[in-house]
């Protein structure tokens, strides 16, 4: 059988910029920061105080009475349900009365829920014993039967947000949750897309969703020196490809996309978005703590989506530009990710590298984590539809060793340009693991 | 034409020990490994007995140079890499794992080639070490935890400085997958499904379509995870699938799969790792096959209400069923061609209910001429790590054409063929392992010889 062609029909995310396309869309293109100070906790001593919160969020207001079967949902879980609900309207799909749910699956990207903390923390200093630094097992599970909530530690596994959405919108359909660190999302969106290419399913959520703003998310990341510490300027710290750039900003949110095989969205007269054209996975094996110097997995991961596409990035296309016309970086605003994807990018499209537009949102929306390829991939099917490059903030001292076209500070309407046909969107995970996914116009 | 996959090496750290051999051995003896735990003090918990890996460390498994890693590995990581290492071996592959330090030639196949699916959890942090921080952050008025002395900038002086820089490396559960493609060279396709009891199928199951479509020759495949710590042991508890144990009951008579009346599960932790592989490519290097992966199935059933405790639940698990048609499907067989199932089989009155219904929907009333291979009673409920050791089990049932002894205390309905039986030798072409999950997620695969 013939593999079929796999297009998204809907979209819908939930960032610090906004919770609708159109909002976070303007916001994007103003441009401007959805960071601040952490207001979820007291963060005011971390050394990072500062991230992207999603603000004045209510599940209600997208879900409405529907909301009330979610109502212990971990705050990931609501974002989910919240970016999904979006991107099932655009579909279309609630108004499809030929929809077979058993054909409708869902593979999703969510971190872990919101750990309840303070009962954690109560519950973990109820059993230490100072005499002899150690901490009673028996004190412990005493004080966690009568502290901890049992649907708050639920709510914590990483498939819970993949069983709200399921159960929100009649999934039967085969479900996945992954969780690769950063490059979640991506791999959700390229895997979902397989499960569509060989037929074992007619309609797949795909997408992630995550917070790690809390105090141990934050504190781990913070250990690791990930984090920048511009306390002092939180809506610059995020400054992805900047000589100074000393960090990630935390963010959060979702980012949902409803991929559809062709012939289900034309057999029911959808518009499809955009079409998934190119999926590569592959893993750096080399340390837990750094990615490998020449970004040898970041580069096999655009090489193999590349393929798949049926691109070669090293020779122009008819019009003379080069054939990704943007590229939505992972880009982090990490010394070591910038200078490494740069170099990754440049082995894979040769000389035509510094023509290829290049940009990272999450110097405006932070890095969302598991949530970022959702994000980001919904980002790229609205440079596609609209000609516009969301620009990277905060890019204002050239680094030597980031030395390409990353559309700085001022996003770019490239309509009278060509447009946009082609984008390239990357994820790279902290222990190695990474996903490029290639989206293109859909041309019937 | 799509590529056949097969299975060329098994790998399983389990509560009967480390390796298969060990594991089959104690399934054929029908033993329980169940006992009282030890590593943690059980007393203030429900569940007393548990299904513990007793005397190990990947320290003891690793090479020379990667050993002071073992130190950044939460205990599911440890039991991720041991399997991982012996699967591996077992299948004959040379990784860089086995060649000296620094030599990237010579191995079985290029590391592009090699990919890693390896299901996890939600790692637990071990309570000791970060409590041994966290206390140096408590405020004196009330003995509540000290957010702003946790924090303690400016100048990063904060208590949370009494944390290892690496800290959060130990509990990301992409980190089981990160640490055996570091030591394998694998730089293939690489995932990391967070499914619960899923978990460890659906990894195989995506194994086997990485290969199927070319982006891979072997995968390592599987999942591990420990819930023999304080976090997990609650969390379970709280969520009403553990059965209260007293700690000097002898491991067998919990847990019960299919009686109606069983308490609960009972906690385990295991490590199970296959080579999941092209045949055509095993073929090729002369290695001997296992087993096909002959289908793959996925399916969701939502639960009643969220979140998914344990529950009443009469009602035959549609999607487990569905998940078990599509694999049947895929491997092109009907229901009539299986000679034995590996079920999940948790011993969760409520789980096992709806899943011995989707049993009857798929099988009808041929179920009661179907054996099944049970785990849960021998070496406890790993979750992550488990459907890892049903397939193990499964691919040793092929290749020896023995059903393991089963152990059983209870009374399962009479379609149900879990009661206590001696090992005995079978005919087996096909079976197939399968499982429901916390969350509505299932999954199946059929295996042939």
């Amino acid at each position: 059988m013939a593999q079929q062609r796999v297009v998204i029909t809907g979209m819908g995310w939930v960032t610090s910029l906004g919770h609708d396309l159109e909002t976070v869309w303007s916001a994007l293109l103003k441009p401007s920061s959805g960071v601040g100070p952490i207001t979820r906790f007291d963060a005011s001593t971390f050394e990072t105080n500062f991230a992207a919160e999603v603000k004045n969020f209510s599940l209600e207001s997208i879900l409405g009475a529907k909301a009330k079967e979610h109502a212990g949902a971990g705050l990931h879980s609501q974002f989910a349900l919240g970016a999904a609900m979006q991107a099932w309207k655009q579909s279309g799909l609630a108004q499809f009365a030929g929809l077979d749910r058993r054909r409708m699956g869902i593979y999703f990207a969510s971190g872990e829920g919101p750990l309840d903390f303070g009962n954690f923390a109560r519950t973990n200093l109820a059993s230490w014993k100072p005499e002899t630094r150690t901490c009673d097992a028996v004190a412990w599970a005493t004080k966690a039967a009568t502290t901890l909530v049992a649907e708050r530690e639920v709510e914590q596994e990483p498939n819970l947000a993949l069983t709200h959405l399921a159960s929100a919108f009649g999934c039967r359909g085969p479900a996945f949750n992954c969780l690769t660190a950063c490059a979640a999302s991506n791999q959700a969106i390229g895997e979902a897309a397989d499960i569509l290419r060989r037929g074992d399913a007619d309609v797949m959520f795909a997408g992630g969703a995550h917070s790690m703003i809390h105090p141990l998310g934050l504190t781990g990341f913070i250990r690791l020196t990930a984090c920048s510490r511009r306390r002092e300027s939180p809506q610059t710290a995020a400054r992805p490809f900047d000589a100074t750039r000393d960090g990630f900003v935390m963010g959060e949110g979702s980012g949902v996309l409803i991929l559809e095989t062709l012939e289900h969205a034309m057999a029911r007269g959808a518009t499809p978005l955009a079409e998934i054209v190119g999926y590569g996975s592959s893993a750096d094996a080399y340390r837990v703590t750094d990615m490998h110097p020449d970004g040898r997995g970041a580069r096999a991961a655009m090489e193999l989506a590349l393929k798949q596409a049926g691109i070669d990035a090293r020779s122009p296309g008819k019009d003379g530009r080069p054939q990704v016309h943007y590229i939505s970086a992972h880009g982090t605003g990490t010394k070591e990710n910038d200078r490494i994807e740069t170099r990754a990018i440049k082995a894979v499209f040769g000389d035509l590298a510094p023509r290829v537009p290049i940009s990272s949102v999450k110097s405006m929306l932070g890095h969302c984590i598991a949530a970022a390829g959702g994000v980001e991939m919904i980002t790229c099917v609205l440079a596609i539809r609209t000609g516009v490059l969301p620009p990277t903030l905060n890019l204002h001292n050239p680094d030597p060793e980031c030395d390409l076209d990353y559309v700085p500070n001022v996003p770019r309407d490239v309509r009278n340009a060509g447009g946009v046909d082609v984008c390239l969107s990357n994820s790279f995970g902290f222990g190695g693991q990474n996903d490029t996914v290639v989206v293109r116009r859909f041309i019937a | 034409m799509r590529r056949a996959t097969c299975i060329t090496g098994l790998g399983a750290v389990s509560a009967m020990g480390v390796g298969v051999p060990a594991l089959w051995e104690g399934l054929v003896a029908g033993r329980s490994a169940v006992g009282p735990l030890t590593s943690i003090d059980a007393s203030g918990f429900g569940a007393k007995l548990g299904g513990e890996v007793k005397d190990f460390s990947a320290k003891d498994h690793v090479p020379k140079h990667y050993r002071k890693a073992v130190k950044i590995m939460a205990r599911d990581i440890e039991l991720a890499v041991v399997a991982a290492k012996e699967a591996a071996e077992h299948a004959g592959l040379i990784t860089r794992a086995g060649l000296p330090e620094g030599q990237t030639t010579g191995t079985t196949y290029p590391a592009e080639r090699m990919g890693c699916h390896i299901g996890a959890a939600l790692i637990a942090a071990e309570t000791v070490e970060l409590t041994t921080a966290m206390a140096t952050a408590v405020k004196e008025s009330d003995g509540e935890f000290d957010l702003q002395a946790w924090g303690g900038a400016p100048g990063g002086k904060g208590a949370m400085n009494n944390l290892t820089p690496l800290w959060l490396l130990k509990y990301l559960p992409n980190m089981l997958a990160s640490h055996v493609t570091i030591l394998h060279g694998a730089e293939g396709p690489s995932n990391t499904i967070t499914c619960n009891e899923a978990s460890a199928l659906l990894s195989i199951g995506e194994s086997m379509r990485v290969i199927e479509r070319g982006a891979a020759d072997v995968c390592f495949s599987g999942g591990a995870e420990s819930n023999i710590n304080h976090m997990r042991l609650a969390r379970l508890q709280l969520a009403g699938r553990l059965a209260a144990t007293a700690g000097d009951d002898n491991g067998g008579d919990v847990p019960r799969p299919y009686d109606a009346a069983s308490p609960g599960t009972t906690p385990g932790e295991a490590g199970a790792v296959v080579m999941v592989e092209s045949l055509e490519c095993a073929q090729k290097r002369g290695q001997k096959v296992l087993a096909r992966i002959a289908g793959f199935g996925a399916a969701h059933s939502p639960p009643p209400q969220i979140p998914p405790f344990a529950q009443r639940r009469i009602e035959p698990d549609e999607g487990l069923a569905l998940s078990i048609l599509a694999a049947l499907r895929d491997a092109g067989i009907g229901a009539d061609a299986i000679d034995a199932i590996v079920p999940h089989a948790s011993g969760i009155a409520d789980v096992d209910t709806p899943e011995l219904g989707a049993l009857r929907q798929v099988f009808g009333t041929r179920l009661k001429e179907i054996p099944l291979i049970t785990l849960t009673p021998n070496v406890g409920h790993s979750l992550s790590g488990q459907a890892g050791l049903m397939v193990a089990a499964g691919v040793m049932a092929l290749t020896t054409q023995t059903l393991p002894g089963r152990l059983h205390a209870g009374s399962p309905p009479p379609d149900a063929r879990a009661e206590k039986s001696s090992s005995r030798s079978v005919n087996l072409r096909y079976i197939v392992v399968c499982t429901s999950s916390l969350g509505g997620q299932n999954a199946a695969i059929v295996l042939s010889n």
